[in-house]
């Protein structure tokens, strides 16, 4: 190597140190303007709706628009703020790794593991498919792989922030502790029932070839740098749907008498459960539309236990991800899939609405 | 060099083609963005994630969306 290249080499590094250091100090002011803002949304709200817009107290357009005014901002920003970390947290688990960690474990155990890592794995339904070949062709059994499956999509990030952001801390833990159960009882189910000659017969006859690549995010700089890409990847897919959503739910809050919704989605009217999961599972849409709406419904008088059956059936069981599926599993283990989710999916719902 | 984008055709994938292809003409490489769609092609690469961007058959990223800036450095050493 000559002299040039080594200072090239030199140079590099130290561009690199400047840009993470850059990083790091952006990240730390963006955080704190982040809290300045976060703890004063209530005042501007109020402060906007009733000084700047000049609306009557407690008038209905009044109630929704500071709804409005509170919950967006709020939610955008918890999204972000939480998704950063999410993103972080990912940079260590790619799918490589949860699928190494993944070969090894028996079934039950499996399971376990399989719902939690579902969780953490970055996971979108287009990749379902290659997620799926590649979990089987390392050996890991059926009903594991059915507990990622399961869990991913419906304990994501996006569902956990609005949960959060919109019903508190409670409402949040429940809905991981019942999805993960829901994901482990499904995949051990799936597992049990012996249904491997119900994947498509070609999926075993592939080879992957091992590793034929090795990328990892080995600095924090880098690490952080995955966080803004994920923020920039799923917050600015989703911002349109939370906005829309809140705009909804705003519009019920403010407008809709309260306990109006108690007799058709009360705790009391025992076909809620189901008829809110049927309507459910063909509806497609991501947490972000969901939620804000279904925090509406429950506000004006619909059970807990309902609306968490509805939106667990919204976002965890999804007509496209099913259509994608369908490539790689026969009709039989399709149709077994969402039956036992859905089942599982209906315990939850009746569970909530008996014990909240 | 060969320039390989993997997916199946899904929102990320066009857009990591258009990206790529955008990289290439800035460039001004002259070469021709490979997609490769075929599911059983795809797991040849052992890609779990899609889009992926394979140079010369070596995988470079999966299941990003990189920016034309990003794709632009991978493909000048």
């Amino acid at each position: 190597m000559n002299n040039s290249e080594h200072e090239t080499h030199a140079c590099d590094a130290r561009t690199a140190a400047l840009a993470g250091r850059r990083l790091y100090v952006t990240i730390a002011l963006g955080i704190a303007l982040w809290v300045a803002i976060y703890t004063h949304l209530h005042d501007l709200a109020r402060w906007l709706t009733y000084g700047v817009f000049g609306l009557p107290e407690a008038s209905r357009l009044a109630q929704s628009v500071e709804f409005f005014i509170f919950e967006a901002p709020k939610v955008l920003m918890l999204l972000v703020l939480v998704i950063f970390a999410v993103g972080v947290v990912r940079s260590f688990f790619a799918p490589e790794r949860t699928r190494a960690m993944l070969a090894g474990k028996r079934e039950s155990v499996g399971n376990v593991f399989a719902a939690c890592l579902g969780i953490v794995t970055p996971f979108c339904s287009c990749s379902a498919v290659p997620l799926f070949i590649g979990f089987v062709e390392a050996g890991i059994p059926l009903g594991v792989t059915f507990s990622f499956l399961i869990a991913a999509p419906m304990i994501n990030e996006v569902a956990i922030v609005l949960l959060f952001g919109m019903f508190g801390a409670k409402v949040a833990l429940i809905y991981i502790a019942t999805g993960l159960a829901i994901s482990i009882l499904a995949g051990w189910t799936i597992g049990r029932l012996k249904l491997e000659r119900y994947v498509e017969d070609w999926v075993y006859g592939i080879k992957m070839d091992d590793q034929t690549y090795t990328i990892q995010y080995s600095t924090w700089a880098d690490r952080l740098g995955y966080g803004l890409i994920t923020v920039r990847e799923i917050v600015g897919k989703v911002w349109p749907y939370v906005l829309a959503g809140i705009a909804v739910g705003a519009g019920i809050h403010g407008y809709v008498p309260e306990g109006v919704l108690a007799s058709v989605m009360g705790k009391s009217t025992w076909w809620s459960v189901p008829v809110a999961v049927i309507i459910g599972v063909p509806m497609y849409s991501n947490a972000a539309g969901v939620i804000p709406v279904v925090h509406a419904l429950v506000e004006k008088g619909a059970a807990l236990g309902t609306v968490l059956a509805f939106m667990m059936a919204v976002i965890g069981l999804s007509l496209p991800e099913l259509i994608i599926l369908r490539k790689v599993l026969k009709r039989q283990l399709i149709a077994v899939f969402v039956a036992v989710v859905t089942t599982g999916i209906l315990a939850v719902g009746y569970l909530f609405n008996a014990i909240l | 060099m060969k320039i390989q984008v993997l997916g199946t055709g899904c929102p990320k994938c066009k857009q990591l083609i258009a990206n790529t292809e955008q990289a290439v003409s800035e460039l001004g490489l002259g070469l021709e963005v490979e997609k490769v769609s075929e599911i059983t092609e795809i797991m040849k690469f052992g890609v779990m994630m899609t889009p992926a961007i394979a140079i010369d058959g070596e995988v470079k990223s999966v299941g990003k969306v990189l920016t034309v800036q990003d794709i632009a450095s991978l493909l000048s050493p």
